[in-house]
């Protein structure tokens, strides 16, 4: 009986390890052939076979945050412009509209000039605008102000969208650019707006930096100017602008100013041939033609300029050149502007009706011009993103790292392997072979559950060391008390094992609790998370190796020995 | 049999007024300096040594084929339009410099949100770059926004508490809710200790000394589950033994295998801190202090208040009289117990 249970423990422990040590130095997804015996063969398995974390084998960690409130505010001054033009459209008179928007509170705001109307203009509004109660606005009306303001709830869903949509954004960006196994996803509580992005292998991220961040908002706008031949009206102030609306210093909710910054012709000034001009101003109308949505395409072409003069030829998609031919045929000779980031690139009179191309001229260099095409393609941001965490490591870096992983790891095992031979002398023996089953199986589990190994990860290694000897030295310690209490042997054993279970399954559950803990709350931090899953699937494999294996090894000694055995080495 | 500890008899609980005054020293001394620190040198130094975890702000590493001086790199740096930066060479590699920026904003004038890491970030890389194309290069980076870190600063204290709660309502399962307390706050402690002598030396925190204090919280309260499980034992085959006295002898009785654990986990904790290299140094300052302290604590701190704990209840179920005979505390505390539930002899 007791031969029988030996028998199966062994086949069971021997199963167990041949498949952990293949997996953790086998290879994968293919017959193993004669070099994976050698020593070159099985090093290459191995490092094929851990995913290493950024911080051991370089690339960069980025978290960006969606500035969602800069998202809500901007819908709703849109929509408070949108509320006023629709009102006055209807034929009512609205002394002012303006969007209120603090921290979490967001309002449309039209001021009257007669309240008795605001049924009326309510209902003008919410035909045109959608600042429905549905859509999460309500509507109040004090005095002269009526207001909508956006509900908590749909501010929330709001931003949510935002974020997401932001996501799918930088995700086509990465993968246009060809960024070797990126991983893109939600960083932190869904609130928080967070994106994170990890790119293996990129220790300088400054130029997809740069590229994610790309707002990228295009506009096609109608230039308030008197139409040509006489050139397009620009002013030299933003007060002189705003001053030409005659409406009393302010910006009337259907125009804007923005900056214009000409560009510079080549060979006016043969000392310095692209001299920035000054930035001037310019009057343009609200609503924009068309917006960057109606791309369909764009790409970074050679210009007239030469060969470091770059511009952007963009197409539009059917919708947006129906609307944009009919604007063209029937605003000839007046000037149109290209907007991009709330900035005038380039003005020129329509000449004759346009349908689906136009272009972005403005002296981009190559490099800036193809970035801008991509960003382009892949459509604006619908909010600005800042980053909020940069951590990159070089690979010189990461291979320090991981030499210095190794060397701490190897000098504390073998201390620990030279303690336990000296003071438990034969079970010393034991506690080794479980030690290093214990390594390896754990090595095993990262592998198989595709967890990374970080820096963190290979400290949680050295501590599961720890954690493993501390089972063989109770196991040990109990059964010499049993020994010297004047057990026989295999009492002792027996005894020994029996008592050590109890407090070693209790230390290891309140490991593992404070282990799952710490997986929990550390979503901020992926380095901590890769401490934590070691820790625990350590902890898994010890509960095997440190109890199940060295029992064995204590059973076969027990049963090689005669009927009654004398004396122990421990 | 080679041994460390044979037929010990220390009376560790009756030495409890001496530990816990000890303990309660050590901690009043980390706290007292972070404290002092806080209150009496406001800019100068802080409580404590935060990282760009949990201050924000950039730490950049630089590897030079040919380093200049930290002089040179520091005006160079200074050039660049970057404040406050700290040099720091790593000592173990030539060539090698951490370069520590605190929170900063861009240039006045600069858009606001362009401000911060970003800027930062590439204004170091020009520094850098005026050293000669390739001779410098930017071997890593850590930059964290004033956001990210005060939400790293929050995750941290609630993965702390968390922990600690978690193996509070374990062990309150496992044996009874004083236990757990006990062990909790002898964990407590040792964080407490811990973090003041990160204060007092000025080791820095970042978040991989996080992961080693919660690695401390779990090896200690393992500590402790040791010793109560014997306790547990011990109370049942010795049932006419007082509390006192059979946790004196679980303490004894485990005391080599929580010396030998201890002392393996120390061996290895120490190979790390000699050759885990800079990036873990803290970490392993970290645990080295813990595993002490946590070791001490476990004997000194756990044990006592379990037992005092256990010794309330029981005057306060049993009368004052009873409770006097049985007890192997001091006869003044059986007096604060009794005054404590009221004196229920005379009310009944």
């Amino acid at each position: 009986m007791k031969k029988r249970n030996l028998l199966q423990r062994s086949i069971i422990i021997g199963i167990i390890s041949v498949v952990g040590i293949y997996i953790v130095i086998g290879p994968h997804g293919r017959r193993p052939h004669g070099k994976d015996f050698t020593w070159s063969g099985i090093k290459q398995n191995l490092a094929d076979n851990i995913h290493l974390g950024l911080d051991l084998k370089g690339g960069s960690h980025l978290v960006m945050r969606v500035k969602v409130e800069d998202y809500l505010k901007r819908l709703s001054e849109d929509n408070a412009t949108a509320a006023a033009n629709a009102a006055k459209d209807a034929g009512f008179e609205v002394k002012d509209a303006h969007a209120e928007t603090s921290s979490g509170n967001y309002r449309v705001i039209l001021q009257l000039a007669d309240a008795s109307k605001a049924k009326d203009i309510q209902a003008a509004v919410e035909k045109k605008v959608d600042l429905s109660s549905n859509a999460g606005w309500s509507y109040s009306l004090s005095g002269n102000d009526m207001s909508w303001s956006l509900s908590g709830a749909m501010q929330n869903q709001l931003a949510e969208n935002a974020t997401e949509q932001a996501l799918k954004i930088i995700e086509t960006r990465i993968n246009t650019l060809g960024v070797t196994e990126p991983t893109l996803q939600r960083h932190g509580a869904q609130s928080s707006h967070q994106i994170l992005l990890q790119m293996p292998g990129i220790s300088d991220p400054e130029h997809v930096k740069q590229l994610l961040k790309a707002q990228s908002r295009l506009e096609l706008v109608h230039v308030v100017s008197p139409p040509s031949p006489s050139s397009a009206q620009t002013y030299s102030s933003r007060e002189e602008a705003i001053a030409s609306l005659n409406n009393g210093g302010n910006v009337p909710t259907s125009r804007r100013v923005l900056p214009y910054t000409e560009r510079a012709e080549l060979n006016t000034d043969q000392n310095n041939p692209t001299a920035p001009k000054p930035t001037k101003y310019v009057v343009i109308e609200v609503p924009a033609i068309i917006d960057g949505s109606e791309l369909r395409n764009a790409n970074a072409v050679q210009a007239a300029g030469g060969a470091d003069d770059f511009q952007i030829q963009f197409a539009l998609k059917k919708s947006g050149a129906d609307k944009f031919g009919a604007w063209t045929g029937s605003n000839i000779n007046e000037y149109m502007g290209v907007v991009l980031n709330d900035e005038v690139k380039s003005i020129a009179y329509i000449k004759s009706q346009i349908y689906d191309t136009g272009e972005i001229t403005g002296r981009f260099s190559k490099q800036s011009a193809e970035d801008l095409a991509l960003t382009l393609r892949s459509g604006a941001l619908p909010a600005p993103i800042e980053y909020s965490e940069e951590r990159s490591v070089g690979p010189s870096l990461g291979a320090d790292s991981i030499r210095a992983g190794v060397r701490a790891s190897v000098l504390g095992l073998a201390l620990v392997v030279m303690f336990m031979l000296i003071y438990y002398r034969g079970s010393g023996i034991n506690a080794v072979i479980a030690l290093l089953l214990n390594m390896i199986l754990m090595i095993a589990g990262l592998i198989m559950f595709g967890a990374t190994l970080t820096l963190p990860g290979i400290a949680g290694i050295i501590l599961t060391i720890g954690m493993a000897v501390d089972s063989n030295v109770l196991i040990f310690e109990r059964i010499r008390e049993e020994l010297r209490s004047g057990k026989t042997v295999p009492s002792a054993v027996e005894q020994g094992f029996g008592h050590a279970f109890v407090t070693i399954i209790d230390t290891h559950v309140t490991t593992i609790v404070s282990s799952v803990f710490l997986y929990f709350f550390s979503s901020g931090a992926p380095m901590i998370r890769g401490f934590a899953v070691t820790l625990v699937l350590g902890l898994v494999v010890n509960l095997f190796s440190a109890v199940y294996v060295s029992r064995t090894i204590f059973m076969w000694l027990l049963s090689r020995k005669d009927r009654r055995v004398e004396s122990l080495s421990i | 049999m080679f041994q460390l500890f044979h037929e010990i008899r220390i009376d560790w609980l009756g030495k409890r007024r001496f530990f816990i005054g000890l303990s309660i020293m050590l901690m009043l001394a980390g706290m007292g300096t972070a404290l002092y620190r806080h209150k009496f040198h406001p800019g100068g130094s802080d409580a404590f040594n935060l990282g760009v975890d949990f201050k924000g702000g950039t730490v950049v590493t630089v590897r030079f084929k040919q380093p200049p001086t930290v002089e040179g790199l520091r005006a160079a740096i200074q050039q660049a339009g970057v404040r406050d930066a700290v040099i720091q060479p790593v000592l173990d590699k030539p060539g090698e410099f951490l370069i520590r920026i605190p929170q900063q904003s861009a240039a006045p004038g600069a858009e606001q949100t362009q401000a911060g890491i970003d800027v930062v970030r590439s204004n170091l890389g020009n520094a850098v770059k005026s050293f000669g194309q390739g001779n410098a290069d930017i071997v890593g980076t850590d930059a964290v926004s004033a956001v990210a870190s005060s939400q790293l600063r929050t995750q941290a204290i609630a993965v702390t508490v968390a922990a600690l709660i978690g193996m509070l309502i374990f062990i309150a399962f496992r044996f009874e809710w004083t236990y757990g307390a006990a062990a909790v706050i002898a964990v407590f402690h040792t964080v407490l200790v811990t973090l003041g002598l990160f204060s007092i030396f000025q080791i820095e925190i970042n978040l991989t000394v996080i992961a080693a204090l919660l690695t401390l919280v779990g090896f200690d309260v393992n500590d402790s589950i040791v010793i109560f499980d014997r306790i547990r034992e011990n109370r049942k085959l010795y049932r006419r033994m007082s509390l006192y006295d059979v946790t004196n002898l679980s303490i004894n009785q485990t005391l080599s295998r929580t010396v030998i654990t201890s002392g393996l986990v120390f061996l290895s904790v120490v190979a790390l801190v000699l050759l885990g290299g800079e990036t873990l140094r803290p970490f392993s300052l970290a645990l080295l202090m813990g595993i002490l302290f946590g070791t001490y604590d476990t004997i000194a701190v756990a044990g006592p208040i379990m037992v005092w704990w256990e010794r309330k209840l029981e005057a306060a179920n049993k009368l004052p009289a009873a409770t006097a005979r049985e007890s192997g505390l001091q006869p003044k505390q059986v007096r604060g117990s009794s005054k404590s539930v009221g004196n229920p002899s005379r009310a009944a």
